[in-house]
């Protein structure tokens, strides 16, 4: 069965699976970082004790929550340049979009992990004279982020796999490149299980790791 | 921003027919996905709370490789690279010779991708049930079949009701990975339809309204379904 499978292609391409993984590592990065600053601002506004604040930030939430994330990388790739005026290349409107689409998805597991942390402590922070941003700052948040890494972590799993998403712009990540290659050289079967099983030790590994880590952090 | 905005271009002849068939393959592809992602996650799930060590290994497996492969790789595995592995004749017959097979390959694909998840709900959810109940049933002489259908498994699936209910919402915006090996589910449908108009707010927002709608009265729906279930008295795990 597998004597017509040449795997020698995959030596081959290596070079630009390698350069494929570098953009996809890098789209997950900024996107990781973007996504739980924007998330974060997004949960303290959530949980503002101000209604209109919390409205907006609630509704922006289950906005990007009830898309596609196709739908919205098409969206931002379509809108940016219409804003801007000038084509600014896909990755860009993508990391733009990213940013946009996973920060309400942290947002959810920060605000979990911000209410976590019992009221009392946020009184008894302004009981010793602190300000409730100082309260948050020095008291909640270090408790919260404790125990929401783990549920961090395995977002950032989750949207590791979201980034071959961008195959749909022809940005050339992992799995773009990998596909390009596959149709030119007609080996569709070589590089997509060979992509599958990299992804799949990747993400394994990743999620044992944070299973170690729960164990290791809960409070 | 110089934009000419034309909503009337939506209703014009071929236009408003694909949005209309995009939101029928959507729903269609969600809801057969949902069936099997129910039936086969609910068999794994189970399968991960039995004491046979063998079984418990199965669905360990299973979870893993599909929850750790990207939903876009996996699509492709099951449209290009699955054919490839089956004998000649079968091979044949699922690339052409059923008919839409890019549907049934995206219906299995999102079917077998959210029977990880279902399947990780529903452990979670027995394992919420105090074992008190387990150790009574068995008492009272239920054999373990009656236990889980008798016992576990009405209190375990009032539970995750909200989780389940997120991860049918996802197989309904999963289902938009259709268009990557050719379903022209809503998602497609729009970008067409801005590729051939250049109208592109006004398509995707129609599709992102119709997107809005469906989750919220989908969400609507099972609160209220969530709240005729309750067993007083039991707590639920909230949407994740």
């Amino acid at each position: 069965m597998f004597k017509d499978f040449d795997w020698a292609v995959i030596g081959r391409a290596l070079p630009f699976l390698v350069d494929g993984m570098g953009m996809t590592l890098q789209l997950t990065v900024i996107a990781i970082f973007g996504g739980i600053c924007f998330g974060t601002l997004l949960a303290l506004l959530r949980i503002s004790p101000f209604r209109p604040i919390s409205f907006v930030a609630g509704s922006y939430v289950n906005f990007f929550r009830s898309m596609p994330l196709i739908l919205v990388i098409f969206w931002f790739y379509f809108l940016v340049p219409q804003i801007i005026g000038r084509p600014i290349g896909g990755f860009y409107s993508v990391l733009i979009a990213f940013v946009m689409f996973e920060a309400a998805y942290y947002c959810e597991i920060i605000r979990a992990g911000i209410q976590s942390v019992t009221r009392g402590q946020i009184m008894a922070g302004t009981a010793i004279g602190l300000s409730y941003i100082q309260a948050m700052r020095y008291i909640v948040l270090p408790q919260a982020f404790r125990n929401m890494i783990p549920v961090l972590l395995t977002q950032s799993i989750i949207m590791f796999q979201d980034t071959s998403l961008v195959y749909v712009v022809g940005l050339r990540d992992f799995l773009t490149s990998a596909d390009l290659i596959a149709t030119r050289d007609n080996r569709l079967v070589e590089l997509y299980s060979t992509i599958a099983v990299v992804y799949f030790i990747l993400c394994l590994l990743g999620s044992l790791a944070v299973r170690r880590l729960q164990r290791k952090y809960t409070i | 921003m110089n934009y000419n905005w034309n909503w009337g271009v939506l209703l014009d002849d071929p236009y408003l027919m694909w949005m209309y068939t995009g939101f029928g393959w959507t729903c269609l592809v969600a809801i057969c996905a949902w069936v099997i992602a129910f039936t086969l996650g609910s068999i794994i799930g189970v399968m991960r709370t039995l004491d046979n060590g063998i079984a418990r290994g199965i669905g360990t497996v299973y979870v893993e490789i599909f929850r750790n492969i990207p939903l876009l790789v996996q699509m492709f595995l099951w449209y290009f690279v699955f054919p490839e592995l089956l004998p000649k004749d079968w091979g044949h017959f699922v690339k052409r010779g059923i008919p839409l097979p890019e549907f049934w390959t995206a219906v299995v694909c999102l079917g077998t991708y959210t029977a990880a998840r279902v399947a990780e709900q529903v452990r979670s959810g027995i394992g919420a049930i105090r074992n008190d109940q387990r150790n009574a049933a068995i008492a009272i002489g239920l054999t373990s079949v009656q236990v889980y259908r008798y016992v576990l498994l009405p209190v375990g699936f009032r539970i995750i009701i909200p989780p389940l209910t997120s991860d049918f919402l996802g197989v309904f915006k999963n289902s938009s990975l259709g268009l990557t090996i050719g379903v022209l589910e809503l998602t497609a449908q729009s970008r067409q339809i801005t590729e051939y108009t250049f109208q592109g707010f006004e398509a995707f927002t129609v599709a992102t309204v119709l997107y809005c709608l469906v989750t919220f009265t989908v969400m609507t729906l099972m609160q209220k379904i969530e709240g005729r279930t309750r067993i007083p008295g039991m707590l639920s795990l909230g949407a994740k």
